[in-house]
């Protein structure tokens, strides 16, 4: 299983979208775009604002339902699995989340197992295992008590991580995780995602803004603009002067980060636009 | 941070931060509170308790243990009679409506994510209303006719509230919104319906629109305690799904739930559950906002809280009968009044203090 323990949920995953197309009522997004999900990645997507990464994601996570072409999880197109049954290969931490008020970190935890659940089979050894794993997975065993409203912002992502954890999917795709944050807890939450994606062999799928942390922390960066796939490869394939200011206006110089060795992006200038 | 593989093999149950109590049998397993537990069960013991009491008031008293030796069939004939035949329809409707009472509350306030998100406050009871009145008005004022009205008045203003506020699903507060303004409409087609009705037909009209369950007997029982046999089953099933709406639809959906469908069934479910009791009782203020309340405060719990906010409901109601019966004896007042008495009190404290967390 994906916490290392019990019995091994395969943590092989494969998730590719063929040419999806996608979009809201008549407003085309994306067009035609192709993407494969490395097995067993940290894939960073990154592009300016409105360039449709969060909408990439919902159609990824059958959210959004592409209007052409298809996206295949585990080798079969995701609509044609039960809604449960993807919940149970692909967790998804959407960009807002709302939680309920007065309600305790073990609950809000404890709902990420829905997917396992039934009218008569609310609570198995299995589901308190799960729960107990993701609370201690993230560091929040000690917060399971406390109210969700009350707690900082970085506790409170690590309890939405630790939700999603509890699904027990090998995919993660997480939707702008560490906005809001400040440093040192944005760099806590990539620590993490690093350690879910090397130590219990989760593939995880995030957008981010900050293109240094994706360069520091992805295995694979995927960039896009305007509903297109610019780029994707390693930080140091993609996070090249030509392609960032190509992906973002902006002018920049690409040094090594001295403490990472990674590629660092220095801004240089206006953007062009 | 670091988390080393032995901590994560031993299983340390996990701690709610209260009593939890847990039922493994078989493949099956249920992880319920110890203190909602207890509150329902406490409840439930209140309700059987004022229904016996109940069931004594009147102009004939009886005490509580001769009103249960003649539940039980004993004792003298005629108060067998007085107590099964006449009274007890009225205190059994007392419960079936405070039970859907609660319950559509519940459900509609999940479904807004917002504790104003009542049928009540959402028009749905001013439009049952409507079409009680327009019956009384045009079209003759049968029991039938009345009834049909008010399910058709209340089923039709539903559907446009949920129309009207749909815009790619529906979020909870465009449908609160677009609700207060649907019933202030009503409110108003309301008035000019009595307007233009004879004074007879205007004082049938406020009766009914007091909220009263005067003068109904076993035959109302039925049908109300059929639509709760029909609606409660599928509601019950879909709490857990509630519970994962609550954290956004997008998460609700992340987790296999079919989010549109789920909140058109359970749009379906909660109106049916308030145009059944606006059909036969009127509109019943504040006990389907205030019903979810009390349970959550009571349970500490969170979610829908559909079970307690159902026996909630059903103490409340049986409760302010009594009120509504004894209070001018031997006037008898429309419950209607007691609870819109209660419940306005409520609704004020219950706004100030939202409007406080807001801006403190």
């Amino acid at each position: 299983m994906t916490l290392l323990d019990g019995p091994a949920v395969d943590t092989r995953a494969t998730l590719e979208a063929r040419r999806i197309s996608f979009g809201y009522h008549d407003r085309p997004i994306g067009v035609d775009l192709d993407l494969v999900i490395p097995d067993q990645s940290f894939t960073v997507i990154v592009g300016p604002n409105a360039c449709g990464k969060s909408t990439l994601l919902r159609a990824l996570s059958r959210l959004l339902k592409p209007t052409s072409g298809e996206v295949v999880l585990d080798g079969q197109d995701i609509s044609s699995y039960p809604s449960k049954e993807v919940a149970r290969r692909l967790g998804l931490l959407p960009q807002t989340s709302l939680a309920p008020d007065g309600i305790t970190v073990a609950d809000l935890v404890a709902r990420g197992r829905f997917p396992y659940q039934s009218a008569l089979r609310q609570w198995s050894k299995a589901d308190e295992k799960a729960v107990s794993a993701a609370l201690s997975a993230t560091g929040t065993t000690s917060l399971s008590t406390r109210l969700v409203d009350e707690l900082s912002g970085g506790q409170r992502q690590r309890v939405w991580v630790a939700m999603v954890l509890a699904q027990e999917t090998p995919l993660l795709l997480l939707d702008e995780p560490t906005t809001f944050l400040d440093i040192a807890h944005q760099i806590g939450l990539l620590e993490l995602f690093t350690e879910l994606n090397r130590q219990h062999g989760h593939t995880i799928v995030a957008v981010l803004h900050d293109l240094n942390h994706a360069a520091r922390y992805a295995s694979h960066i995927v960039a896009m603009r305007e509903g297109e796939i610019v780029a994707s490869g390693t930080p140091a394939e993609v996070l090249t002067e030509e392609i960032v200011e190509r992906v973002f206006d902006l002018p920049c110089r690409v040094i090594e980060d001295p403490v990472s060795g990674t590629p660092l992006v220095l801004p240089d200038g206006r953007p062009t636009h | 941070m670091s988390t080393t593989l032995e901590q994560l093999a031993q299983t340390e149950p996990v701690d709610f931060g209260r009593r939890t109590v847990v039922v493994r049998a078989a493949s099956m397993s249920f992880r319920l509170s110890f203190r909602a537990l207890v509150v329902g069960v406490v409840l439930i013991a209140v309700t059987l308790l004022a229904s016996l009491s109940a069931l004594g008031f009147g102009s004939f008293q009886v005490s509580v243990p001769d009103v249960a030796k003649a539940l039980l069939g004993q004792g003298p004939e005629v108060i067998q009679t007085l107590i099964v035949k006449w009274r007890l329809s009225r205190v059994v409707l007392a419960v079936l409506i405070g039970v859907a009472l609660g319950l559509s509350g519940a459900i509609f306030q999940s479904l807004t994510r917002n504790p104003l998100g009542s049928p009540d406050v959402v028009g749905f009871s001013t439009g049952a209303y409507t079409g009680t009145l327009i019956a009384i008005v045009y079209l003759g004022t049968s029991q039938t006719l009345m009834v049909g009205g008010a399910l058709l008045g209340g089923i039709a203003t539903a559907l446009g509230v949920y129309l009207l506020a749909y815009k790619r699903g529906v979020q909870g507060f465009r449908l609160i919104v677009v609700g207060i303004a649907l019933t202030a409409m009503l409110a108003s087609v309301n008035t000019y319906l009595l307007l233009n009705s004879e004074l007879w037909q205007a004082k049938m009209a406020a009766v009914r629109g007091a909220g009263s369950i005067n003068g109904l007997d076993w035959s109302e029982v039925r049908v109300v305690g059929l639509a709760l046999v029909i609606v409660v089953p599928p509601t019950l099933l879909l709490s857990r799904q509630m519970n994962a709406m609550e954290m956004g639809d997008d998460a609700a959906a992340a987790l296999g739930i079919r989010v549109e469908p789920v909140r058109l069934a359970l749009v379906v479910l909660g109106v049916t559950l308030i145009a059944v009791t606006s059909a036969f009782a009127g509109p019943i203020a504040f006990v389907a906002l205030a019903a979810p309340h009390i349970a959550r405060a009571l349970t500490r719990g969170t979610g829908a809280l559909l079970v307690p906010s159902a026996i909630v409901g059903a103490a409340l109601l049986v409760v302010c009968d009594i009120i509504a019966q004894q209070i001018f004896e031997p006037i008898i007042l429309p419950v209607g009044l007691v609870t819109i008495v209660f419940g306005g009190a409520y609704l004020v404290w219950l706004l100030g203090r939202q409007t406080r967390k807001e801006y403190s």
